[in-house]
């Protein structure tokens, strides 16, 4: 029951953040209709990168206590990360292309995305090139780890480095937030409905990874 | 730090027997440069473009042998008499070393013939000397660690690939970009970014490599 009631207010708040954002925030003038992106894409960029931080986060303690849960988790989180990932790109993709005039030009962004699309591709490829269910929830941990400590190069240094394109992050050099109010108010309940999304589905593919542990532990008892 | 250098010594010695790395490694480096040779022609390509293509032939001969060393241990049944009288990190030096040397090993054939045969000309010697070997440190670091986590699946070659290069990309993208200037296409000082990326790749992919090989050797 609590459980339906969590699922309405979230159904209610999502139809409200896809209407504010197309018909209730302003325009930003020198992008104009192009801003609504920004509702979307960064929300959904965040929820990446969070993903990939609980993967890690569950390969560490996995590498600690060595329950078979907790790398199902990991996995469960990559997966939910892959698939943000990709709408991520999608939706940078597209913008790109009406704000730039192409889908693709390796912007350091871009970049950066698409290295995190390949090392998620890279990690699952190793899953299953592994029988055994020890050895690689292991080896699979480690390399979740591997990958998220050198992930701040691409997120971080690289545009740093190299000259982007793309708009400021929300979180700039300034550290301000060049948005007026109603921009804001949008932006920021997306950010947390977008959120609470992900931690919706995030649960349930827990729940279903327990109850997969479980099936597979009757049948070995069997 | 004494074990590590006897792990080296003994893998040395072995590959002395064989030679298997060395041949496979270097014949690969020569095969690719030869290919891109080639590929190029009479043509001549920029300073820009050979900057990475050097950086490219280097990466996939890396591909090419770095992975053995522990492969080698798996195959022959030797992993398990190692864990037995080493502690893994004197064993993760030890196989760090002995690719770095590998890797040093090809540079110093292949990186004049890349010379002679592609019109390259460096400009800033020293620079172009460090930048080879924070590059190579980065690459061994990344490389050595993968190649302990696939010498225990299965479909290793072709997975050791996929699996280092999200790992390997910072070190390959500032390497380039630091060769580039070596070459005297972007002055020096525009490139102090990127040795200091290369810098900090090189210890945290080190750290984390010694920090979690424990459980790789030990699963």
């Amino acid at each position: 029951m609590v459980k339906k009631i969590w699922n309405t207010i979230l159904f209610v708040w999502m139809s409200g953040v896809i209407v504010g954002a197309f018909i209730w925030a302003t325009q930003q003038k020198a992008l104009k209709e192009y801003t609504r992106i920004i509702y979307f894409h960064v929300p959904v960029s965040w929820i990446t990168v969070l993903a990939f931080l609980i993967a890690a986060v569950y390969s560490f303690l996995y590498l600690k206590k060595r329950l078979l849960k907790y790398d199902a988790y990991a996995e469960a989180a990559n997966q939910l990360g892959f698939l943000f990932a990709v709408l991520a790109t999608v939706t940078g993709s597209i913008w790109a292309k009406v704000s730039w005039g192409t889908f693709w030009n390796w912007d350091p962004r871009e970049t950066s995305i698409f290295i995190l699309l390949l090392i998620y591709a890279a990690y699952f490829a190793l899953r299953s090139a592994i029988e055994e269910q020890d050895r690689r929830a292991i080896l699979s941990s480690v390399y979740a780890i591997l990958a998220f400590v050198t992930v701040p190069f691409f997120v971080f240094i690289v545009p740093r480095i190299y000259f982007s394109l793309h708009p400021d992050p929300v979180i700039n050099q300034t550290g301000e937030v060049n948005m007026d109010f109603k921009q804001r108010v949008v932006f920021f309940s997306s950010l947390i409905t977008f959120t609470a999304v992900f931690v919706w589905m995030l649960k349930t593919k827990f729940e279903i990874a327990v109850m997969r542990l479980r099936i597979k532990k009757l049948e070995r008892e069997k | 730090m004494r074990k590590a250098w006897l792990i080296l010594q003994k893998d040395i010695q072995q590959e002395f027997k064989t030679r298997f790395a060395v041949n496979a490694i270097l014949l690969f480096a020569v095969v690719t440069l030869t290919a891109v040779s080639f590929s190029i022609g009479t043509y001549s390509a920029s300073q820009e473009i050979l900057a990475a293509l050097l950086w490219i032939i280097l990466f996939f001969s890396a591909m090419s042998g770095l992975s053995h060393i522990f492969v080698r241990e798996e195959e022959t049944h030797t992993a398990d008499t190692l864990k037995l009288v080493a502690l893994p990190v004197n064993v993760f030096w030890g196989k760090f070393f002995f690719n770095l040397i590998l890797l040093i090993l090809v540079e110093i054939i292949i990186i004049p013939l890349y010379f002679a045969v592609m019109n390259f000309v460096v400009i800033h010697t020293s620079f172009f000397i460090l930048v080879m070997l924070l590059g190579s440190l980065g690459l061994t670091g990344g490389g050595t660690m993968v190649a302990a986590i696939i010498s225990k699946a299965s479909a290793k070659g072709a997975l050791f690939t996929v699996l280092s290069f999200p790992i390997l990309l910072p070190v390959l993208v500032s390497a380039i970009s630091a060769t580039n200037s070596a070459v005297g296409n972007d002055p020096v000082s525009l490139t102090g970014n990127a040795i200091q990326t290369m810098i900090a790749y090189d210890v945290v992919i080190i750290t984390a490599s010694v920090l979690l090989f424990d459980f790789v050797w030990n699963e």
